[in-house]
This record gives C-alpha cells, structure tokens and sequence, in this order.
C-alpha cells in the first residue's frame, strides 16, 4: 500500500513498497502518458515533477514517498495542452514518434521553471532525456522558443526548386 | 526494402491467403462484425478501426454532414510524417479544406474483407509515399470527381461546367455553389470514374508544403495510445524472456519459486526458447519473471563471441575465400590496381547494431475459440494479421488487427515476433486480454540487428592522380539469408550492394570507374539480423566514401573535386553534392581547429549528399554544423522531410560514435541504455537541410541521408587528424593516436 499524490489528487495504490513510481502511476493511478524507456533512470521517457523537481520516476520507489509529495505527471502539466512548453512544441512541431516527448517536455517545464531564459548550455545540461527519433533540434528550438514567450523559432532548412 | 523485399514477402503471403478466404469474405468494410461478451462494456476507441461518420465517397475519403473529411491512410505512422504526407497526397487531389482533415487506420481485417482496398500495409524501405503516391492520389481524384457529378445531378448542370475548391463546388455558369458535405451521400452512389487525370505537381497548393503535422496534439499532452498504453476490461500483463544464447531451448524451470508472488497468474512456455510469466501487473510479471530460475540445454553457439565472428570475417576479405558473389563488375579491377602507378589499400568494419526503439516491443493480445484480435505497433499491419492466424491457428477472416502508433519503427517492428508471442500466451487463456511489454533488457538482446561486415578496398591511380581501378570485397552477415533465404539469387543477397549497384533508379553508384568489381563473401553467423534505417547504404556508404577521401588524398586532390571528377555521368548524384557543397561553404576558410568531410550516397530512389564540421581536441570529436540535402524528386512535405533527416543524423551518426551490439559466450553483452548508448541533444550538431527534389521520380525520405551522416564526419575526423578512421564505433579509437 502507499498513498500518493498525483496531480493534486490523493491515491491508494495497492502495490508492493518496491513498485517504481513510473508503474504505480501507469497500473495503478492509470495514467498512462509517463513512458517506461529502460526502467534505470538513463532515457527520462518516465521524467515526472517530484515537489517541483525532475524526477525519472522509474527509478523512486513508491516507499521513499510520502502522501505529501507532490507529483506531477504530463497530463497534470496544464489541463489542455496549454503550458508554454506544450504551445511551442506544438508551434515548432518537435515530436516524430512522440514516445519520448512526455518526458522531454517535463524535463523542459523543470528548466524553464530554474531558468526562465536558458542558455544553450544551459539546455545541453538540463535535456538529457533521449529521443531515438532525433528531435533534438527542434526540442532546442521550441525551448527557447517557450523561454522567449513564443517569437518564432530560427528555422535553417531550405528548399531547392526543382 | 530494396529489390528483395522481406516486408512484401510477408503481404505476398497474405495475399495468397487473401484469395483462400476471399470468396468467405464479405464485401461491406464493416462486415467483419464480432462480438466478445466480456468486452461489450469497452468503449469504441478500444478497437480502433476505420468508421469515421459520414458518407464513404471512396475507400480512401469519407465526407460527413458538418464537412469533415477523414482520410484513410493505410501505412503506418511511427514518426516519420507519412501519415500527414499521404493526406497531403489525397486532399490535393480531393481539393478539400485541408483544415477539415482528419486521418483514420482502416484494420488490416477491413482491408482483406474488402478485397485489399487498401492495398499494401507495409511500412519500410521508405516505401509509404513513393510506394502509394499514384493511388492515394487517384483516390483523392476519383471522389473529387464524384462529388462534381452528384452536385451536377441536382443542378440538372454538366459536371464539366462545375469546379472544386476548398471542399465547395461551383457551378461557373450560374454561380451557385454547394459543400462536400451536402452532396457526398448522393456522391457515394455514383459509379466511380474510369480513369482521373493526377495534377502536375506544380500546380501543388496543399502537397509540396511544409504543413504542421496532424498527429502531434496528443503527444503533447500524454493523450496518445501507444501500444504499450492498451487498457482493456479484465486485462493481465505478461513479461517475457527469450533464451540468452539465441536459440537454446529450455531444459527447465521452477516455476514453484514465483508461483506465490504477488499478482502472478501464470507461466506461459511460449515457444522453445522462451518463457513469460503473466501477472495482474506488468511490474508484478517483469518481478517475477526475473526471480525465476531457468535452465538451457547446451548449444553449439555458447563459443562464439565478437572475436570468433571477427576471425571468420576476416577470412572473407583473402583472396582466396570462398562463397563470393559479384555485385557489380566491369573492366578488369584487379589487374588495373596491380599495374597502377599507385596503389591504396584499407580495410574497414562496422558492428552488429541494435534498433532500440523507445518504445519497447509489445503487444497485446485477446483469444477466444472463434476469434483472435491484435492491438499491435507494428510497421506492417498485414503481416501482424498474417501472425496472428499462423498463432491463433484461426482463419484470417477471424483474426482482427487494431495498429497502435509505434513509438519508433526504424525497421525492427516490420518483424512479426512480438505479436506471435502475444497470441500465443492469450491462446492459453481464452477470453483474457493480455499485454506483453518487452523489458529493455529483452528487447536490447533480442534484436534483428544491423549486421555486421568488413570491408577491403584497393584503389589503384595513374601518374596523374585519375582512378584507375577500384576493387571492394564486402565480407559479413547477410539479412536475406537470415530472413528470407528463399529470395536469395543463387546464393547472393543483392543487398549486400546497396548504393553501389550498377543499375539506376533505386541505390546506384554515383563514380564511373573505369575497371570495378565489387564483391561480397557471404559469411553469416548465429545472431538474428534484420532491416535497420537505411539498412546496407549505411555500411557501404562508409567503406565507399570514406576510402574516396583515402584515395583523393592519394591522388593530391580535394575530395569534392577528386569525387567531381568521376560523377560526370551521374547528373542526379552530383547535383545534390554541389548544392550540399555550395550551401556549406566548401573550401571556405574555417574557424581555427575545424575541419570539413563531404560524402555522397544514393538509396531508396533518393540522392543524397552531406558536409560535416567537426573538431578533435584531445581525442574528443565535436561535431559542430552538418548541411545535408536530399534529391527525393518531389517533396511532399519539405518540414517533415527535415525532420527526417535531422533524426537520420541521429541515428546514424549516433551509432557512428557510440554504438555496437558485442557477443559473448553466445549471447549479447549489451543490455540497456547505459551500455548502449543514444545520441543526446548536447552531441546534436546543428543541421541545415536542402530539400532539393528535382521532380521527375518518387524517391523515399526516412532513410536515404542516414548513409550520408557518417561517412561526411569520419571524413572531417580524418582531416582534422591527418588519419583515417576505419573501425566504428569511434568510441573504441583513441583518436589522439589513431
Ligand atoms: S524509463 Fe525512467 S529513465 Fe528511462
Ligand atoms: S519523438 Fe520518437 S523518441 Fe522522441
């Protein structure tokens, strides 16, 4: 048994003291948009807000919790995709498969949320989530594009005519 | 994939099957009706199948009363934007408002119980575009023509006095006007037309833009199902393990050790080698499963290791090997390099590699007695069908496939599998839905890994630095004979060539050497292997491009002009390396300590060509800026054709640097992201793409500039440090010393 908080609501989860966090939310709260990627705390697929803080949930027990820690998964992030994450995600187009992009955008509400206008550096350090499909670079762009209140993203394609 | 197809084997097979069952089957879309009891409860979005509301105009566009359009795309969706790019294709054709589009799967069920409407389901080789281009448009074309004639009909006008826009048709004489929506009922009955005539691409207004995806609002908020999300009444989960050495069966188990751990079910021996333990929860199977002690019978593979499998590569670059076939050949390579001025020799390798997408294999799985269903990620939604019935042992007319989006296809989930799998452990228990997720442990050691090759190239150059003759001889694992040896020719897996093949069209060689042989020594070993993005393009782009700037320094030429030099009668290959060189900067001064690498490629129908900046500072490699372009002949989507390559920097690079699947004692060493490392965004060089299609072909996009990634950064890396690099992944080179 553990008693969690997840997006503002208490749960009673019936799962044994060494669950993940990243299971208990999937299985037992039912929340399903934080992803299992590897389960050892390497890819940030299951990256969740931990009392405000990053945190890869596949790798915190549920019995190193207690009922006041407060979590915040991607579907408690807004209600309706409108965090100023979501809207330059969705401006900048980042997902491709979009398996990783819960966490990715997590990982980036917690950086934007320690550093408003961050630079690249700052985004080098702090996403470190893997994406398999390669979306880093428009994840740099939407980041920056969020930090700066959504003015457009540099884009540096071309096309060719034929 | 290619000239031997292993995902079309597979529809092939359905096919077959199809024309058993075709006279049983019944014509209507939905006629496949079933009910299962236990699940009547289940809401409609549980089985995702294609039944948009509205007025079916044709198999592909289905109109509703409030103007929605729904387009049906039968490939699948696993990031690379196709979804959106055959809606283009459609609603093009279809002159609809694109803002009014929505996309839906139709089931591989209502696509055999309609006579394969929807045609090929197959998801590789970059085939989901350029592989149904012509009849999604005629789709789009077709009911745009019907729905002209039935507003026709109500006007009592001439069909050829009425036109179509933005989902309105007018009528130009009398200026009246009337929506899809009103007339697609009455469009839905007409007789489709004979023939349609496809608009010139240049007229494009909706295909050939940079479009937003349709699909990404739902991976935004954590709304998007996955396959590993299926939620269904009464489901259990199932964790699964596959013998470590591939291939050993199992002597025994205690199942008695995990029988009384929390929420287990059951054992399910699922075939010979494998074993699943099945659970309320997926975290009580993966507990369990990895509490149970297993035994194996002995194998004959317990001795092999990277090193065995080196050793017999080896052998297969000596002269006198064995089992060589010709790839392509003209003039006499060998006796031209012998009698050359001067002679260049290297010898090259990359390893077995792993696809890892993020979202692990699974699969989730309901038998009952008279029906089998699949709710499967799967890059061929056919050959999930054609599993299910060979592991149901029902009929393909009782067996339903629901395809959830792949988190990630890059070729592993053209393989069926996790889906036989699947049904095999649910055919244990009748009426019980059961998901099967993969750990990444599983899944990172049960691949069907890029294989591994070697590569001997000898070049030989006259006195005024000009090739003379070039002789490469491949040596490694081939996928057709693992996959599919049936389909090899003789014994030769034509693949073994790709981008090196003397034929145009689909992965020609872009150099006119005057004496060529290209050869491959069939040296095959006991680990699965199978597609990986840009499959062989990507080894031989390495050994071949990175041995032109090997042979160019030779000659005391630049590699671009040294590569010009021989491109002449290859205008496509060309044109997209001097547009790649051009937007570069090549041979522009560089910031101190930055270095160039150019190379070029051709697969999946497409031209490409990249440059790569790159510095090594204390044996660390920075990639700093790479311009990759893409000849795909018609852009169907410029923004996702970006996206595209970028992630085929990702993938191909990262591997380049990072990855490398190890054998040892018979099994894989590696097993999760900790030893098999992803590229990151800190390593993400900044991109610049040239879409550049030159529009008389259809070529593919995921793949065709994956090739390209490596070779242009091991080339820079070579002229930063005065020193080829020839064994990946550069993670084993101390480049200080190299
Ligand atoms: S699943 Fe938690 S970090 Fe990968
Ligand atoms: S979008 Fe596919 S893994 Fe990131």
């Amino acid at each position: 048994m553990a008693k969690l908080n997840v997006n503002g609501k208490a749960f009673d989860v019936k799962v044994d003291p060494d669950t993940p966090l990243l299971w208990a939310i999937r299985e037992q709260v039912g929340l399903t948009g934080t992803k299992y990627g590897c389960g050892v705390a390497q890819c940030g697929a299951c990256s969740v807000h931990l009392n405000g803080e990053l945190a890869r949930s596949c790798a915190i027990p549920v019995s190193t919790l207690k009922p006041t820690d407060k979590i915040v998964t991607i579907e408690g992030l807004s209600r309706d995709g409108s965090h100023p994450v979501q809207k330059a995600w969705a401006a900048v187009d980042v997902p491709q498969c979009g398996y990783c992009q819960s966490g990715q955008i997590m990982a980036a509400a917690a950086l934007l949320k320690k550093k408003p206008k961050p630079s690249d550096t700052d985004i080098d350090t702090a996403m470190t989530n893997i994406c398999r499909c390669g979306t880093y670079q428009r994840i740099r762009a939407a980041v920056h594009m969020a930090a700066s209140g959504g003015t457009a993203a540099v884009t540096t394609n071309s096309q060719k005519k034929a | 994939m290619a000239r031997t197809s292993i995902a079309s084997s597979r529809s092939a097979k359905v096919s077959r099957r199809n024309v058993l069952v075709g006279a049983a089957a019944a014509g209507g879309g939905l006629a496949l009706g079933f009910h299962v009891p236990a699940l009547e409860a289940a809401v409609p979005s549980q089985r995702p199948i294609a039944a948009a509301k509205g007025a079916e105009v044709n198999a592909w566009v289905v109109i509703g009363n409030d103007e929605t359009v729904t387009i049906r795309v039968a490939r699948t969706e696993m990031g690379q934007g196709s979804l959106t790019g055959l809606a283009q294709l459609v609603a093009e054709e279809l002159n609809c408002d694109w803002k009014k589009v929505r996309t839906e799967y139709p089931t591989p069920g209502q696509s055999l119980a309609r006579q394969r409407v929807w045609k090929d389901f197959s998801t590789g080789g970059s085939r989901g575009i350029r592989g149904s281009h012509d009849y999604v448009r005629e789709g789009g074309a077709a009911a745009r023509e019907m729905l002209i004639q039935a507003a026709a009909q109500q006007w009592g006008a001439k069909p050829g006095e009425c036109v179509a826009a933005g989902g309105i048709i007018t009528h130009k004489p009398s200026g009246r006007t009337v929506t899809y929506g009103k007339v697609a009922a009455a469009a839905a009955k007409l007789e489709p037309p004979k023939s349609v005539k496809l608009k010139d691409p240049k007229d494009w207004t909706i295909a050939g833009k940079p479009l937003k995806r349709l699909d990404t609002a739902d991976k935004l908020t954590g709304k998007q199902v996955y396959g590993v999300d299926v939620k269904l009444p009464g489901m259990v989960s199932a964790a699964i393990k596959d013998a470590p050495i591939f291939g050993s069966e199992i002597k025994s188990y205690d199942e008695a050790k995990i029988k009384a751990m929390p929420g287990v079910r059951r054992l399910v021996r699922v075939n010979a080698t494998t074993v699943a333990v099945v659970a309320d929860t997926w975290w009580q199977a993966k507990k369990a499963l990895d509490a149970l002690p297993i035994q194996y019978e002995d194998s004959p593979h317990a001795k092999e290791s990277s090193a065995t499998i080196a050793a017999r590569l080896k052998e297969g670059l000596e002269p006198e090997a064995k089992n060589v076939f010709v790839g392509n050949k003209n003039g006499d390579a060998l006796a031209a390099i012998a009698g050359a001025a001067k002679k260049v020799e290297a010898v090259y390798s990359t390893p077995f590699l792993h696809h890892a997408t993020m979202e692990p294999m699974n699969c989730t799985a309901l038998y009952t007695p008279e029906k089998c269903e699949v709710w499967s990620p799967t890059q061929n939604g056919e050959g999930s069908l054609a599993a299910a019935a060979e592991a149901s042992g029902l009929p393909l007319n009782k067996c339903e496939v629901y395809k959830m989006p792949p988190g990630g296809g890059f070729g592993r989930r053209g393989r069926q599998d996790y889906v036989t799998q699947a049904v095999a452990i649910a055919k244990q228990m009748p009426g019980t839905p059961v998901k099967l997720i993969w750990s990444r442990e599983e899944d990172t050691q049960h691949g069907y890994y890029r294989p591994i090759t070697r590569c001997r190239l000898a070049a030989g150059l006259d006195d005024k630095g000009a090739l003379v003759g070039l002789h490469v001889r491949l040596s490694g694992q081939s996928i057709v004979a693992y996959q599919q040896p049936a389909a090899l020719q003789n014994g030769m897996d034509s693949r073994m060539f790709q981008g090196m093949w003397a034929e145009p069209g689909e992965a020609q060689i872009g150099y006119s050497v005057p004496n060529l042989l290209i050869e491959h020594a069939m040296r095959n070993t006991h680990v699965p292997v199978g597609p990986w993005r840009g499959v062989n393009t990507n080894q031989n782009a390495v050994y071949l491009e990175c041995f032109m700037d090997e042979v160019a320094k030779a000659a005391g030429k630049d590699p671009l002009e040294f590569r010009r030099a021989l491109m002449a009668k290859y205008p496509k290959h060309l044109g997209i390396l001097n547009t790649v060189a051009e937007k570069a900067g090549w041979g522009k001064p560089l910031p101190q300590g930055v270095f160039r690498g150019i190379a070029q490629h051709m697969g999946y129908g497409s031209y490409s060509a990249a440059v790569a900046e790159v510095s090594v500072n204390r044996g660390r490699v920075k990639v700093h800026r790479m311009v990759l372009g893409v000849d795909c002949g018609h852009a169907v989507n410029p923004d996702q054709i970006a996206a595209q390559v970028e992630g085929s920097v990702a993938f191909g690079l990262g591997a380049a640097l990072y990855q490398e699947i190890t054998v040892k004692d018979g099994r894989v060493v590696e097993s999760n992201f900790d030893n098999y490392e992803i590229m990151r965004l800190e390593a993400f060089p900044k991109i610049e793409t040239v879409v550049a299609p030159s529009g008389d072909f259809w070529g593919g996009v995921g793949e065709p500039t994956i090739c390209v990634a490596s070779p242009s950064v091991l080339n820079a890396i070579h002229a930063a440090i005065g020193k080829p690099v020839r064994s990946l992944p550069l993670k084993n080179v101390d480049l200080r010393s190299a």
